[in-house]
């Protein structure tokens, strides 16, 4: 249990996605205006992370490996099948959610399908597999990761917001201000790099 | 399907006039996918620690756009509108994956480093936005320039970065030596760099760096340019 909650917690915070591997930065760039939308993706992401990352760990241990199904090493098909999972796991969340829950399709509904192509959701994937976690861990990686992504999203975009009252030169204004304030919170969050995730 | 063939006969089709050369220069600086249309910075920032990481990861996804436009466009006439989001991941998803294979097979340490990058050129929105934007509307020949233009104008945000973090975040360039002190100046005195002095900024080396980096270039670019100045 304490493995666990050490890798949510290094995946949340000391390894935050956003900030220190750069995963998801498209839409965390132009969904982050304003606090409202950024809460709603973020919430996708953890989300849909919940959902793929369990389903590509055992697609990629039970289909893919020599001891799947097929007793053939398809792991060359890693990229392809992952993505199409997720795909196809986001458009049928997406048509769940739309008939069970109206109220939740509303506030989600048009940020599932931009999250398919969030390298955020397939990045995780590749993780898990490079760190060769197990089932459970790689749950926990998975929720903790979209935990970190949405914490991050959330904070720059109540800083954005506040950003709008002051005077930054033109040509930096937008973009080029969502650049250099990501790069100041990710200088915050190495801060919390001197935490020992062992201790919990 | 009869007036298509009938246009195709009248301009040859590999043409490289002023407009074809428009689609291959436009996008490394007025229309840049990393710059202006902010497309792409996922995995662009990750691989910009070391000049010939940025350089191959420039390449590839260079090869990646382009031939992926290029298959997009010959089929767009072929894929159903509902799920063209999947056929198109599935073509570059089978890209990157040629594009994988041949770094594993051919420079094993750069595909070491470069780990999951590679993988995530797919999910690369230069990628997905040029398709949507260009290749489904446009003919073959045309995608495959706007894909090599966009690839490219990735690729030199990418080295120009890189070049920054590298110099000053190690001191060397293609892991050479330039400037600051080298571990071997206490045992060979002839292979001081130059400004031996200078002590190498650990910080441009780590994340937040990229984007202090790439705010700058931002600004830089828009200084220059005051039309993409952003107005909101």
């Amino acid at each position: 249990m304490g493995d666990l909650l050490n890798i949510f917690i290094k995946s949340a915070f000391i390894e935050n996605m956003a900030l220190s591997y750069f995963l998801g930065m498209c839409s965390f760039l132009a969904v982050s205006k304003s606090v409202k939308t950024a809460l709603g993706l973020g919430v996708a992401v953890i989300f849909v992370l919940g959902l793929t990352i369990p389903m590509n760990w055992l697609i990629d241990h039970y289909l893919l490996g020599e001891t799947g199904l097929f007793k053939l090493d398809l792991t060359f098909l890693r990229f392809i099948i992952f993505i199409s999972t997720i795909a196809a796991l986001v458009q049928l969340v997406e048509m769940v959610v739309e008939k069970f829950s109206p109220s939740l399709y509303n506030s989600l509904g048009i940020f599932l399908p931009l999250i398919t192509v969030n390298c955020a959701i397939l990045g995780a994937s590749l993780f898990m597999i490079t760190k060769e976690y197990n089932f459970s861990q790689s749950v926990s990686f998975g929720l903790g990761g979209g935990f970190g992504w949405a914490l991050a999203i959330v904070a720059i975009a109540a800083i954005r917001e506040k950003m709008s009252y002051s005077n930054v030169p033109a040509p930096l204004r937008g973009l080029g201000m969502a650049f250099i304030l990501t790069g100041l919170m990710g200088m915050a969050f190495m801060g919390l790099m001197g935490i020992d995730p062992a201790a919990f | 399907m009869a007036d298509i063939i009938e246009i195709t006969e009248k301009e040859p089709a590999i043409a490289f006039g002023k407009e074809e050369k428009k689609l291959l220069t436009d996008p490394i600086n007025e229309n840049n996918p990393i710059t202006v249309q902010v497309l792409g910075v996922c995995s662009a920032l990750a691989v910009t620690t070391l000049l010939n990481k940025a350089i191959v990861m420039g390449i590839a996804v260079m090869l990646v756009t382009a031939f992926s436009n290029l298959f997009t466009s010959l089929l767009r006439n072929y894929i159903p509108k509902q799920i063209r989001m999947i056929v198109q991941l599935v073509i570059i998803a089978f890209l990157v994956t040629v594009v994988e294979l041949f770094l594993k097979a051919y420079n094993y340490p750069i595909w070491k480093e470069l780990s999951v990058f590679i993988g995530l050129i797919i999910t690369n929105c230069i990628v997905m936005g040029r398709l949507e934007a260009f290749a489904m509307a446009n003919k073959p020949w045309r995608s495959f320039l706007d894909g090599l233009g966009n690839g490219f104008g990735y690729a030199v945000i990418l080295v120009i970065v890189a070049f920054i973090r590298e110099l000053f975040g190690k001191g060397s360039l293609f892991n050479y030596k330039i400037i600051g002190p080298t571990a071997e100046y206490a045992l060979n005195t002839s292979q001081i760099g130059w400004l031996h002095w200078y002590v190498p900024n650990n910080l441009m080396i780590l994340a937040p760096a990229a984007m202090f980096v790439l705010g700058v270039l931002i600004w830089l670019q828009r200084t220059k340019y005051k039309k993409l100045v952003d107005i909101s």
